[in-house]
């Protein structure tokens, strides 16, 4: 019990400074005959044995460092710095709590502004939350926005949009006013994909949700599709669930998206089994009283020092309870952290750069898969992720793949299930993957289809 | 004044003697000894510093469609060097529970094992992908199981959705499966019933919903009053809210008469969990005839804050409302686990794009298995007496809100401030100076300036005693009119209190960029 | 004319424009406003409508419509400056005029001294 600090006698003396004799007594109102079930549960074990245990459940799973690894579709193997680690796990920021008395939270305050700052820059726009739980939560959470500010409700999902996420956006509004139109991905034609989204808006239409880059990777310009929204008084919501390729790529905000959300795991943040992420959220200026999630700004103290607190709280539950912007009550703080950390030690020039390393990985997997009888290659713009045809099933040859330890990608069939993609593989390659992992899929995968 | 054996006070300089404090020179530097300043990473960095060596790439042709990123992005760069100063100083200006007692009442801020962390960060957990083969995954679909049996069994519920992503996300996933359950039986119901009492998710979550949210009176002794939920049960009801332990402190002890009348109009009990911490061990939700309630595992199952999450909401189930669960969930197979992630058509469908939490259930199985189901209900035993030490020992100077026993945490009111011209946030104000994290404060809205104080189990004797000598102090001097103390604390805080009015009057979210590109 | 509602709302009339804004106790309960979200010009609403949402730190209340109208003007003075509200209530903190659609309603609501009588009460 090493993480109980009363002794036996301690507690004696505190039962008798409260005047009852018994530690139950103090459970009186939990009725008698519910009272101390039996607990079929193993006893408290040393720090050792607990370690034991787990580690044998870990060594079950292929961590993807330890193979040659291809996987993406919303969650990338990136390299994270040792720094990033070693910040998040200072016990100030560690066992903080959420930053409600800012004279003794300055230190997490800075770090939100700072991120808020990090986030607008990187997307294009004016301004960003806290961050939210998630991409997919997030992206949800936009298209509720969008019906604030419009007062309409119908709401576009193109099909570059990850099928999690409009999975997601359908279930969270199911209950809700909104009404949500689902578009079907066009994995071979990114083009007729957004032109799609872009006839599906009429004058009832909320948002429009596009993806960039797309669930297939595809990138695309946006600008066209952002002038069709605006035309009918529609915004545009832009997603971006791999945020390493705006080092590279013309930012949301540049495109004239109108909210800009996305998945943050990518910089900072290990893949986790999935979660937790780091939902992103940013907006143009005049939008910002609706925007649901925490807010941090910047203010004085009485001194007339320059200091942060957490601002416009009255659009939340804590407040508005049943009228709030969104029932969302925390942000992923440490996560944010750790996107923090790790931008300041990219910088500029950094982000550029591994983004182009990003991007040079997948036009060496583009150019390796290319030379495979059988393997096409669907895409001819895109940032670090591809999908490819096969000539049979991809889930069967991911599946054979893994006999060769190589994690060879995502079988759109796992996204898109009796969808007719039962041949399509998405395939990601970031700064992890070597030109040596590179030629052994392509290896093993020509082998698998002969 | 009197003084501890290395010859320091061992009571505080007042309030107005704290100018003897202030140094009677600025530096230079703007520091002052170990508290330095500190700008923000824009002001500190440059477009062409950067802290990681990437590597060097020959010229190639992009193939991004022309749309390629220009103009500065405008987030300069620090050398790793100058990046572990700014936020080790940035660190340093926050409290934490690793710092000291942290009595935030309904938060429970109780520690935080470092064992949790370093068992996230095995490989095996923290390096796979939620979309790998689950042929490479299976000890992550293990834990998850395994977890799932710990917390169904400590609940006494017979099922539990892992995948909400915090409290207010799970609350959002059992009020749906409520409202699924009742639309699969052709039931259209209107109403949620809530006590007045309640966390304010509670009604955001039932309005998100598309319930109307009625409001149902306390009782004198904090409970929820019965006869006028009965009242207020009919076949309109869809489900009624409760946070049991409450929101003041208090176990419900009408629970099970309370199930008995939700059932009976043919609605469903939401119990909110957010207080399990105090009876983990001690008594199962599924005894009491709960349907559905979440467990934040950033409070009972010690997974850390973070300074605002990540946090972690799974959801247990009674019987009538398990096929409603969200997917993706783990299935035992016999020869090994699968995930669902589609197909079901009763589940309320997906909240998130992944599996949840991950990091998140090995932190939570990590502190189960280390405490056992004895050391559980330990921890559930000593959380309840530390609170109702607090109680006693502070009764006769402040106000207690109801009689005791508490469940693990105490509430106080301001009564006993009154006329002395201190506030509850003046008197939580104070007590940074003293060295601890303000209690919760103006939550529960039941009570006048509530002071809600939730020590955790984690506290020792001597911890408590040293935080009641304070707060006895401190209500002593409120009393005696010694109020300097108070107006205008912290005086030994960093900062001085913020202008809140001026951060929402004139917002500034963001830092601008001299150079940044319009 | 000035009337009120016991929602600390002050009506001021003028023929069938009403000019609405809240009450001195209003705003000493809400503390230091920060933001008032107003009505569109044009917009029509039933008495107990919400119509604005008036914002302090801590907290936010809905202006609701005192009678049934159509909003004429609204005080853009407001936007730049909420701090209005509680520096001059009655006079230039207003927040919006509407015209009534019958002027015989306002009867149903309070004169000074029935407020007065209702504020009293409160404390």
């Amino acid at each position: 019990m090493r993480y109980l600090p009363l002794t036996g006698d301690d507690r004696q003396a505190m039962l008798a400074k409260i005047g009852v004799r018994h530690i139950d007594d103090l459970f009186r109102d939990v009725p008698k005959s519910d009272l101390n079930p039996d607990i079929d549960l193993p006893r408290h074990q040393s720090e050792m044995a607990v370690e034991r245990h787990l580690s044998r459940m870990a060594a079950k799973n292929v961590p993807a460092g330890s193979v040659p690894f291809f996987v993406g579709a919303g969650a990338y193997k990136h390299h994270v710095p040792a720094t990033v680690d070693h910040m998040i796990q200072r016990g100030e920021f560690l066992t903080a709590y959420t930053p409600y008395q800012p004279e003794i939270a300055q230190g997490t305050l800075q770090y939100l502004f700072e991120f808020q700052t990090l986030v607008a820059q990187l997307t294009g726009m004016d301004v960003a939350n806290a961050s939210m739980y998630d991409g997919s939560t997030a992206t949800a959470e936009a298209v509720m926005m969008a019906r604030r500010v419009t007062r309409k409700k119908r709401a576009v999902l193109a099909g570059s949009v990850h099928a999690h996420y409009q999975a997601v956006v359908e279930t969270t509004t199911q209950f809700t006013d909104d009404e949500i139109v689902t578009l079907e991905p066009v994995p071979a034609n990114p083009e007729a994909e957004l032109a799609a989204a872009l006839d599906a808006i009429d004058d009832a239409t909320s948002c429009v949700v596009v993806q960039n880059p797309g669930v297939n990777g595809s990138v695309l310009d946006l600008t066209p599709i952002a002038e069709a929204a605006h035309a009918k008084k529609a915004l545009l919501i832009v997603v971006v669930t791999e945020v390493m390729s705006l080092g590279l790529i013309k930012s949301p905000g540049e495109m004239g998206a109108d909210i800009v959300v996305g998945e943050g795991q990518s910089i900072g943040n290990g893949l986790n089994f999935g979660g937790p992420y780091l939902g992103l959220f940013a907006t143009n200026q005049k939008y910002v009283r609706q925007m649901p999630g925490r807010l941090c700004g910047k203010t004085v103290d009485a001194d007339g020092n320059e200091g942060f607190v957490l601002t416009l709280s009255t659009r939340e539950q804590h407040i508005r309870r049943e009228k709030a912007t969104s029932n969302i009550c925390t942000n992923s703080g440490l996560c944010s952290l750790a996107f923090t950390v790790h931008m300041s030690l990219l910088g500029e020039k950094g982000l550029r750069q591994l983004a182009r390393v990003n991007h040079k990985r997948a036009c060496e997997l583009r150019d390796a898969l290319s030379t495979i009888d059988g393997v096409q290659i669907l895409n001819t713009a895109f940032f670090n992720e591809v999908t490819v045809t096969l000539p049979v099933p991809a889930a069967d040859i991911v599946d054979a793949l893994v006999s060769d330890n190589v994690l060879a990608g995502v079988p759109m069939s796992r996204l898109y299930p009796g969808k007719g993609f039962d041949n399509h593989l998405i395939l990601a390659a970031t700064e992890t993957v070597t030109k040596e992992d590179i030629s052994i899929l392509s290896i093993k995968l020509a082998e698998a289809l002969s | 004044m009197s003084m501890n054996s290395q010859g320091r006070p061992t009571v505080p300089v007042a309030g107005n003697d704290t100018t003897e404090m202030q140094p009677v020179f600025e530096s230079y530097s703007g520091h002052r000894g170990l508290f330095l300043a500190e700008p923000l990473i824009f002001e500190l960095g440059t477009q062409d510093t950067s802290g990681v060596d990437v590597e060097d790439i020959e010229e190639f042709e992009l193939a991004i469609g022309g749309l390629e990123r220009e103009g500065d992005i405008g987030c300069p760069g620090l050398s790793e060097p100058d990046t572990v100063r700014h936020f080790t100083r940035l660190s340093r200006r926050n409290y934490g529970i690793d710092m000291g007692v942290f009595p935030l009442g309904s938060c429970t801020m109780k520690h935080n094992p470092r064992l949790n962390e370093k068992m996230a960060r095995l490989p095996g957990f923290g390096d796979i992908h939620p979309l790998q083969p689950v042929s490479t995954v299976q000890g992550g679909l293990e834990l998850m199981n395994e977890l799932s049996h710990w917390i169904t069994t400590l609940t006494g519920m017979p099922a539990v959705a892992l995948s909400p992503k915090a409290g207010a996300h799970g609350e959002l996933c059992g009020v749906m499966a409520i409202r699924a359950a009742l639309e699969a039986r052709g039931d259209a119901r209107e109403v949620v019933l809530c006590p007045e009492s309640a966390h304010g998710t509670n009604p955001a979550t039932a309005a998100f919903c598309g319930y109307k949210v009625k409001s149902i009176p306390a009782k004198e002794n904090g409970r929820v009053d019965v006869d006028a939920l009965k009242a207020g049960l009919d076949d309109t009801v869809a489900a009624v809210m409760i946070t049991n332990p409450n929101t003041c402190g208090l176990f419900e002890t009408d629970i099970k008469e309370i199930a008995d009348a939700i059932h009976e109009a043919g609605a469903f009990f939401y119990c909110d969990g957010a207080n399990f911490n105090a009876i983990m061990g001690k008594a199962r939700p599924g005894d009491l005839g709960v349907d559905a309630m979440h467990l934040n595992l950033h409070k009972t199952f010690s997974t850390p804050h973070g300074g605002g999450g990540p946090g972690s909401g799974p959801v247990v189930f009674s019987d009538a409302l398990k096929d409603f669960a969200p997917m993706p969930y783990v299935v035992d197979t016999g020869s090994g686990y699968k995930i669902v992630e589609d197909g079901d058509a009763s589940s309320l469908g997906r909240l998130t794009a992944f599996h949840g939490q991950m990091g998140m259930y090995v932190r939570a199985l990590s502190y189960m298995l280390s405490h056992g189901s004895d050391g559980i209900r330990q921890a559930a035993e000593d959380a309840v007496l530390n609170a109702n030490y607090v109680l006693a020992s502070l009764s006769d100077v402040m106000s207690a809100s109801f009689d005791g026993p508490c469940m693990h945490e105490a509430l106080f009111d301001d009564r006993f401030l009154k006329d002395t011209g201190v506030t509850t946030l003046d008197f939580a104000k104070a007590m940074i100076d003293e060295g601890y994290h303000p209690m919760t404060m103006y939550f529960p809205l039941v009570v006048h300036g509530a002071m809600l104080v939730e020590p955790t189990e984690t506290e020792s004797k001597y911890n408590m005693d040293q935080f009641i000598r304070s707060m006895r102090g401190l209500a002593k001097d409120a009393k005696a009119g010694a109020t300097d103390r108070f107006e205008g604390a912290p005086y030994h805080a960093p900062w001085k209190r913020l202008d809140e009015t001026q951060a929402a009057r004139q917002p500034v979210l963001r830092y601008r960029l001299a150079q940044a590109a319009e | 004319m000035t009337k009120y509602t016991e929602d600390h709302e002050w009506i001021d009339v003028d023929g069938d424009i009403a000019t609405v804004g809240i009450t001195d106790y209003a705003q000493k309960a809400l503390g230091d406003v920060v933001f008032v979200e107003l009505p569109e010009t044009g917009a029509s609403f039933s008495a107990g409508d919400e119509v604005s949402v008036v914002e302090s730190v801590k907290a936010a209340s809905e202006v609701y419509a005192p009678l049934t109208g159509e909003i004429t003007e609204i005080n853009e003075a407001l936007e730049g400056d909420p701090s209005l509200v509680n520096t001059s209530p009655t006079a230039d903190g207003w927040f919006f005029k509407m015209k009534l659609a019958n002027v015989g309603d306002l009867d149903g609501l309070m004169d000074e001294e029935a407020y007065k009588a209702h504020v009293a009460g409160l404390d």
